[in-house]
């Protein structure tokens, strides 16, 4: 497989993602307050939810990984 | 009125030559030493018809050929094109960046002076 | 509701979805497809939200919070790495001609019958739950809108008299009406991809609407909604994350999801094998995430909506989506949001059951048909056809005794859990497939055999029992073990504890399926078949492995059109063979040569019909063949991929040849033109006045002796190169030879007013031991003494000029630097100088040169066992310089 800054931009989209919906950083959001009326853990689940769609929308359209 | 011609070539020796050749013609000789010269004296002297170097430094005289016929006011001048290659390819290049003729060194120098001739009459 | 108007919705959209499937399929054999487009492909990869997306994620939810997630979030995951692995999958299934996840591990592993039965044995199992799930959800639903309790849809009453068993016969026509028309040897199904796209968008519109009901509808916004809930004891507890949030649970579920999105059958048919182009990859890669986000939005806000409307514990909250609207006096949005759940579990069952009946008909139940004389001669069509129809209506009356049996004990959700697991065990051998040459047969055998058993024991059997369908007997056996074996109790396996029953039972069957996997692997080599495989999964994406043939043997080309002709029909695979033989310039099919590619051809064809492993088999019965060694398959590859070389060489060389020639042509023809045109200008001026003559003459006279100087430097090189030249060694002195070169530059340095300065240590040790120190060509070394020394005089400035010529030794040998105060050279240009015919400096003062001095140079220095190397930096001068070895004992031999 090659390994152009493609795919490694690719590799490291999916760690963080990874990282962001486990257990290190996912703790930062166990809090029991509010954002914007919403309860913050859900809510900041589906915000890193989006970003992490738009980056890979940026990735892609982009013309990351080339053949 | 002479015709004026202008002889651009990185070969000092060559440009000895031909700016002998063309004086002993009866032409207005000025010389240019690479592409950026020569395209500065052509704008500068509006000669009737440039001897032109193919391999020279600064740009080259293809790149000097195009951006003559790109030029609406340096209408009608002629452009004769010499170099050392000779392939179907740079011929077809130099025809296709708009120049008049192309001849390959070495010349003979009865031939170059009667292709000038023929150019400015 | 009535049921009649229920029943005439659901029916009146599945007809439209019908119609829809027939105006696409019949637009593709106009060809003019409307699935060739990026988004219809995201949308039909929607089909992974089904029954369970509208009600088991919203009872989830309502249950547990956030913990519906990671059901979507694992996809999303995936699919960021789906550039580089999904569309290596669709290379690979569109090059070998693959339909389903049993042939593409069946044939990545040898072709082996075996692994494929294997693998559709997972599959169909795994496959129940999930369909039982969906009928479960589509009757449970039906119960609510026709005003019966959700909660014990059809149970108490005779199984004839259960309208879920219905439900089911009712899937199973219409999945055979979508499927099963007609037998494509690409096994597309472009009106079935069509009509899963537009139910994508269906259930989508359809779910949001009751979303943006509940939240706008009942409540005043989404952020009245959730303080209203904080306000509620019972409920705010659902949406704080509880005090040891269960990570290793949650990761779990991560990496299920991840793996069930490509592995689930039906998503490795709308993903791979209906793809029409590869480069959809990229917009589905973030549009299918995009889409699972927006189905999701509102599932939280449903959930809570519902708890606070009915209170907790009151209603069932998996159906909180239709008795919300019912309950709020809406019931047209609650039909709408029926007839999208069930469009959601349609479109599941419909996919799944199509991709699975496609593997049990190839890879189940085709090897055995064909192992019996009497069916391996007859044509088959037909036969497939209809036992592809059977194995639908097999499949959802399985999943009905499924529903019946174990549906009562688990949520939806665990349901579906349960064959997420079963499927995740194609992970290794796949995987590990696609980018590992070491997997073998017997590895992927055995993982896949060992997960599947644990995955059985650790997840089948509990849902059963905790069902109480098999007595109470078996129940002790989660608490017990079997036959009171406590270590093999089924959800605490060796005593693993603390995890709850599905980290436990993937942890168990992955650990035993990938490490078995790997160690079989290793333990023993892959064979001939098996190597030849892996290269060509693995390297799919060389461009040299397109043409690579593992075959040795002899066949008749009219043997092979015959049967692929039982297969796909007479007419279709002339006009196949045809197509083959129009591309290779032949004009008819008997001009072809019976060769491994035409072989290779008719196999492929086929695998696409019935699969690669009994393709294998067929074709195997029709050619004489010889077995190959993994020697043989080494030698095939060494073979391409030295010839592959060997071109590539004899191209650069040419290439090179073409340039030298180019450079030397035009080097030689400069000064032939200057020499031509003054001779010809003094022979025709007869009365030429003498110092002009003197002038020519003189012009005449140097551009020969740079025409000799070129013409010989040009020889020089190329005798040094082809290894011809001539060397006349003797014992150097180095002082000596030093002090020589720079009296004869003297002059140049004179002119140029510029000085130079010698540096020399007082004594070179002359000899080593006995020997010399050093042996080589006094006049060869002389001579890069000499181009080093007016390189530098020609570029050091008019006033000022320094040029040092420094000697230092040491234990390993000499080094000579030639250091000049020039303008320098530009690090671009440190390499091109040693180029031949490149001259360095500022190309507008170029000084007369050949531009051959310094690669001649180079060459003499690498000959004596040297380097000659520039250091410099524009605008602080450069140094030239090169290196000698001091002469070892045994060089005087060696050296020529």
């Amino acid at each position: 497989m090659r390994r152009g800054p493609g795919y490694q931009r690719l590799l490291a989209l999916f760690f963080v993602g990874g990282l962001l919906f486990n257990f290190p950083l996912m703790r930062i959001f166990e809090q029991d307050t509010s954002l914007f009326g919403l309860p913050l853990l859900p809510t900041a689940l589906f915000i890193v939810w989006a970003l992490l769609i738009v980056a890979l929308a940026l990735l892609m359209e982009r013309g990351a990984g080339e053949d | 009125m002479t015709k004026k011609v202008l002889i651009a070539d990185d070969e000092p020796n060559i440009l000895i030559s031909l700016e002998f050749l063309m004086k002993r013609e009866g032409w207005l000789v000025s010389v240019a030493r690479d592409g950026i010269e020569a395209l500065a004296a052509i704008h500068r002297e509006r000669p009737d018809l440039v001897l032109l170097d193919v391999m020279m430094p600064g740009k080259s005289g293809f790149e000097v050929c195009a951006a003559l016929r790109a030029d609406e006011s340096l209408a009608g001048i002629k452009v004769l094109m010499l170099t050392a290659k000779g392939r179907d390819t740079d011929v077809a290049q130099g025809l296709g960046v708009g120049a008049d003729g192309y001849m390959t060194k070495p010349f003979s120098t009865k031939e170059l002076a009667a292709r000038v001739r023929e150019m400015l009459a | 509701m009535s049921p009649a108007l229920i029943i005439g919705a659901a029916l009146a959209y599945l007809l439209a979805l019908f119609g829809v499937a027939a105006w696409a399929d019949r637009r593709a054999a106009a060809g003019r497809s409307v699935i060739g487009n990026a988004w219809v492909y995201a949308l039909s990869m929607g089909v992974y939200c089904t029954a369970w997306t509208y009600f088991g994620s919203v009872g989830r939810a309502a249950a547990t919070g956030v913990w519906f997630l990671p059901i979507y979030l694992g996809p999303t995951l995936a699919m960021v790495l789906a550039w580089p692995v999904l569309r290596k999958m669709i290379r690979i299934s569109r090059a070998y001609r693959i339909t389903s996840i049993a042939d593409f591990i069946a044939s990545r592993y040898g072709k082996s019958a075996a692994l494929a039965g294997g693998v559709t044995l997972i599959a169909l199992v795994g496959v129940v739950p999930y369909v039982a799930l969906q009928l479960k959800a589509v009757s449970s639903a039906y119960a609510l809108m026709t005003g019966g309790s959700p909660d014990a849809p059809g149970l108490p009453g005779a199984w004839w008299a259960d309208t879920t068993l219905y439900i089911a016969l009712l899937l199973a026509g219409f999945t055979i009406l979508f499927g099963t028309r007609h037998l494509d040897n690409t096994e597309r199904h472009e009106g079935m991809v069509a009509a899963i796209a537009a139910e994508s968008v269906v259930k989508l519109l359809a779910f949001i609407a009751v979303g943006v009901f509940v939240c706008w509808g009942l409540f005043n916004g989404p952020a009245d909604l959730f303080a209203r809930a904080r306000a509620v004891p019972e409920v705010a507890r659902v949406l704080q994350p509880a005090a040891r949030f269960a990570y290793d649970q949650w990761f779990a579920l991560l990496l299920l999801a991840m793996l069930s999105v490509i592995f689930l059958p039906r998503q490795f048919q709308v993903m791979v094998v209906e793809n029409v182009d590869e480069r959809h990859v990229r917009r589905a890669a973030w549009a299918f995430p995009a889409y699972l986000l927006l189905i999701n939005i509102f599932v939280l806000p449903i959930a809570v909506g519902g708890l606070l409307f009915f209170g907790t514990g009151q209603a069932n909250p998996e159906t909180f989506v239709l008795s919300l609207p019912l309950a709020a006096g809406v019931p047209w949005l609650a039909l709408v949001a029926f007839v999208g759940g069930l469009s959601a579990a349609t479109g599941m069952v419909i996919v799944e059951a199509i991709a699975v009946s496609t593997m049990v008909c190839n890879d189940l139940v085709l090897p055995l048909l064909l192992r019996r004389k009497a069916f391996a001669q007859r044509e088959l069509t037909g036969l497939l056809l209809g036992i592809r129809r059977a194995v639908i209506v097999g499949l959802l009356l399985l999943g009905y005794v499924y529903f019946r049996v174990a549906g009562e004990a688990y949520a939806l959700v665990s349901i579906g859990l349960i064959s997420f697991a079963a499927v995740a065990q194609f992970a290794p051998a796949l995987l590990g497939g696609m980018y590992w040459k070491g997997g073998t047969q017997r590895g992927a055998f055995a993982g896949l055999a060992a997960g599947a058993a644990l995955w059985a024991w650790t997840l089948m059997v509990p849902s059963i029992a905790k069902s109480g369908w098999l007595g109470d007997d078996f129940a002790t056996l989660l608490t017990h073990g079997p036959w009171g074996i406590g270590w093999l109790r089924p959800e605490q396996l060796l005593g693993l504890g603390g995890l709850d029953n599905l980290s436990h039972a993937l942890f168990w069957s992955l650990l035993a399926n990938a490490g078995l996997y790997v160690g079989l692997s290793l333990w023993k080599p892959p064979s001939a078949r098996e190597a030849s495989q892996a290269l060509l999964f693995v390297d799919v994406f060389e461009r040299a492995s397109a043409g690579r043939v593992f075959w040795r043997g002899r066949a008749r080309v009219a043997d092979l059109v015959s049967l692929v002709g039982r297969f796909l029909g007479p007419e279709r695979a002339t006009s196949l063979f045809l197509g083959y033989a129009r591309r290779l310039g032949r004009q008819g099919v008997e001009q072809l040569d019976a060769d491994a590619a035409l072989v290779h051809f008719a196999e492929t064809q086929l695998a696409g019909a019935i699969g690669s492993a009994s393709a294998r088999v067929m074709v195997a019965s029709v050619v004489e063949e010889e077995v190959l060694e993994i020697d043989d398959v080494m030698r095939i590859v060494e073979e391409a991929s030295e010839l592959r070389h060997v071109n590539e060489r004899l191209l650069s060389l040419d290439r090179l040849k073409d340039d030298i020639m180019s450079s030397v042509t035009h080097e030689l023809r400069t000064p032939l033109t200057s020499i031509r045109a003054l001779a010809e200008l003094m022979r025709d001026a007869p009365d030429m006045d003498e110092p002009q003559r003197q002038q020519f003459l003189g012009i005449v006279v140097t551009e020969t002796e740079r025409l000799s100087r070129l013409v010989n430097q040009v020889l020089d090189m190329a005798k040094i190169e082809s290894g011809h030249a001539e060397w006349h060694n003797s014992d150097i002195d180095l002082r000596a030879l030093l002090q020589q070169a720079a009296l004869s530059t003297a002059e140049l340095f004179r002119e140029r007013g510029a000085t130079l300065v010698l540096t020399l240590p007082e004594s070179v040790p002359a000899l080593r031991g006995e020997l010399p120190a050093l042996r080589a060509d006094a006049d060869r070394l002389t001579q890069v003494l000499l181009n080093l020394l007016s390189n530098a005089a020609k570029f050091v400035p008019r006033e000022g000029g320094r040029v040092e010529l420094r000697l230092t030794t040491d234990a390993l040998g000499a080094t000579i630097e030639v250091i000049d105060n020039g303008p320098g050279v530009p690090l671009e240009q440190q390499q091109l100088v040693f180029e031949k015919f490149r001259q360095g400096g500022d190309a507008a003062h170029r000084p007369q040169g050949t531009g051959l001095g310094l690669p001649i140079s180079r060459q003499i220095v690498e000959h004596f066992g040297g380097r000659l190397w520039l250091r410099s930096e524009p605008g602080a001068g450069s140094c030239f310089a090169f290196s000698l070895p001091w002469a070892g004992p045994k060089d005087e031999e060696t050296r020529p």
